[in-house]
């Protein structure tokens, strides 16, 4: 994990979990036009995320998809509690997150960089968010599934989690596939202890920015 | 319990004291009995005021900051301009023109056009964030020639240095005519375009590098300065 990447953007980073690779640069807050958009009580997040087209092992048709489209708005949702968004009425902040190489888990890698650029920005915030999938493979359950065992011959299910760092309260939960109510308990244990690990992953790269360990 | 040192760096989610004997300042919010750290800055303490220099974030206007704009519109009876950060500025006619402005006949381009850079004073700032500017003041004037660079407007006070010591330093040594809005937006002129670009690194080198120590010696160092 790294800030501060993109020099022309206000605040930026790039976070690479295994060979899932993605850029989050953030752009405002900035006067929202047109203005029948604008919130007068508070300022508006819009997110973006974009897979390039050589991410993946067979060439992904450029610009946005179904899906695409839906993992922005899960990732503005999972980050919008956070931020203390009442300081800027009217004003819009632009998250744009680039995935450069997928092996699954690229929402939660965009959560987590998305976050960690927002910081870099300045936007004022009550936490960081981080965020990593758990599932269930062969019958066993695995934190942070790559490509391959969610391709799994005997099937997998895939929970992507974001959580608040501290207070460990959890923005966005989805589920893909089929879970019995104790194995979710369990991943949901095992994918706190993750996301927490990335958050300290995600504070010591915005310290290191200013030269602290 | 304060739990920070002063100048200490701290990030947001932070927990910088606890205890209702604390008063949360700016860019701290309180959560329960903990103070919270919202933004990238150093640790401020000053009595039982628990705030928040930051170090990065957009500019957010203050009545009485004297800033630097450019002109972006013409309206019927007054400016748009824009002076960074999230909020454009609003001057009108009568904080900008001292004689009479029959706003049926004139064109106001004539005092003030498009892509014009100004210095001007905020006023006022509402709730919902409309912004005043006037011009009626000492040393506020349209700017003509010169170069206009930004940076973080939180890095302003440490460009003036105490007591202005720093802006001096770096006006003397490049021989260049400075003037710094507390927008981040700052104009430079020189009658060479080199004294120009040296006072121009000197003052990223200070933006980079605003949250070290010995920056005096280090920009002087820079500028030539065999002394030190």
């Amino acid at each position: 994990m790294k800030v501060d990447v993109v020099p022309s953007a206000d605040g930026s980073a790039v976070v690479e979990i295994g060979n899932t690779k993605v850029i989050a640069s953030v752009f405002g807050p900035k006067p929202l036009h047109p203005k029948h958009l604008q919130n007068p009580e508070k300022g508006i997040l819009r997110c973006y995320y974009d897979m390039m087209s050589f991410s993946v092992p067979e060439r992904k048709r450029p610009g946005p998809t179904r899906r695409s489209i839906e993992i922005s708005m899960v990732m503005k949702n999972a980050l919008a509690s956070t931020l203390l968004l009442e300081e800027f009425p009217k004003a819009v902040v632009d998250v744009f997150v680039e995935v450069y190489e997928a092996n699954a888990g690229t929402r939660c890698a965009s959560i987590t960089a998305a976050s960690l650029a927002l910081a870099d920005a300045g936007v004022p915030m009550r936490d960081l968010v981080s965020a990593v999938a758990v599932g269930k493979v062969g019958g066993m359950i695995v934190l942070d599934l790559t490509k391959e065992e969610e391709d799994h011959p005997e099937g997998a299910t895939d929970i992507p989690i974001a959580m608040v760092g501290r207070s460990g309260k959890i923005t966005a939960l989805q589920l893909d596939g089929a879970i019995t109510k104790e194995e979710l308990k369990k991943a949901l244990e095992l994918g706190k202890k993750g996301c927490s690990i990335l958050y300290e992953m995600q504070r010591k790269a915005l310290k290191a920015k200013y030269g602290v360990r | 319990m304060i739990y920070v040192k002063p100048k200490q760096i701290v990030i947001p989610g932070e927990v910088l004291g606890e205890g209702m004997d604390i008063i949360p300042g700016e860019g701290t919010i309180r959560e329960g009995r903990k103070i919270i750290a919202t933004v990238v800055g150093l640790a401020d303490i000053s009595g039982r005021v628990l705030k928040i220099i930051p170090l990065e974030g957009p500019y957010n206007p203050k009545p009485g900051h004297v800033v630097i704009g450019e002109v972006v519109d013409i309206g019927f009876s007054g400016w748009i301009v824009n002076i960074g950060g999230p909020y454009m500025a609003n001057l009108p006619v009568g904080e900008a023109v001292k004689e009479y402005v029959d706003l049926l006949k004139t064109d106001l381009s004539r005092y003030y056009d498009l892509g014009d850079k100004i210095v001007a004073k905020v006023i006022s700032v509402t709730r919902s964030k409309n912004v005043q500017l006037s011009m009626k003041g000492p040393g506020l004037r349209k700017l003509e020639g010169g170069h206009i660079i930004k940076i973080t407007s939180y890095k302003v006070p440490r460009v003036i240095g105490k007591g202005g010591s720093m802006i001096k330093l770096i006006k003397e040594m490049t021989n260049t005519a400075i003037i710094v809005g507390q927008n981040g937006w700052i104009w430079i002129k020189g009658s060479r375009r080199k004294d120009e670009l040296k006072a121009i690194r000197a003052i990223y080198t200070i933006e980079k590098e605003s949250h070290t120590s010995g920056l005096t010696d280090k920009i002087k160092r820079m500028l030539g300065d065999k002394s030190v």
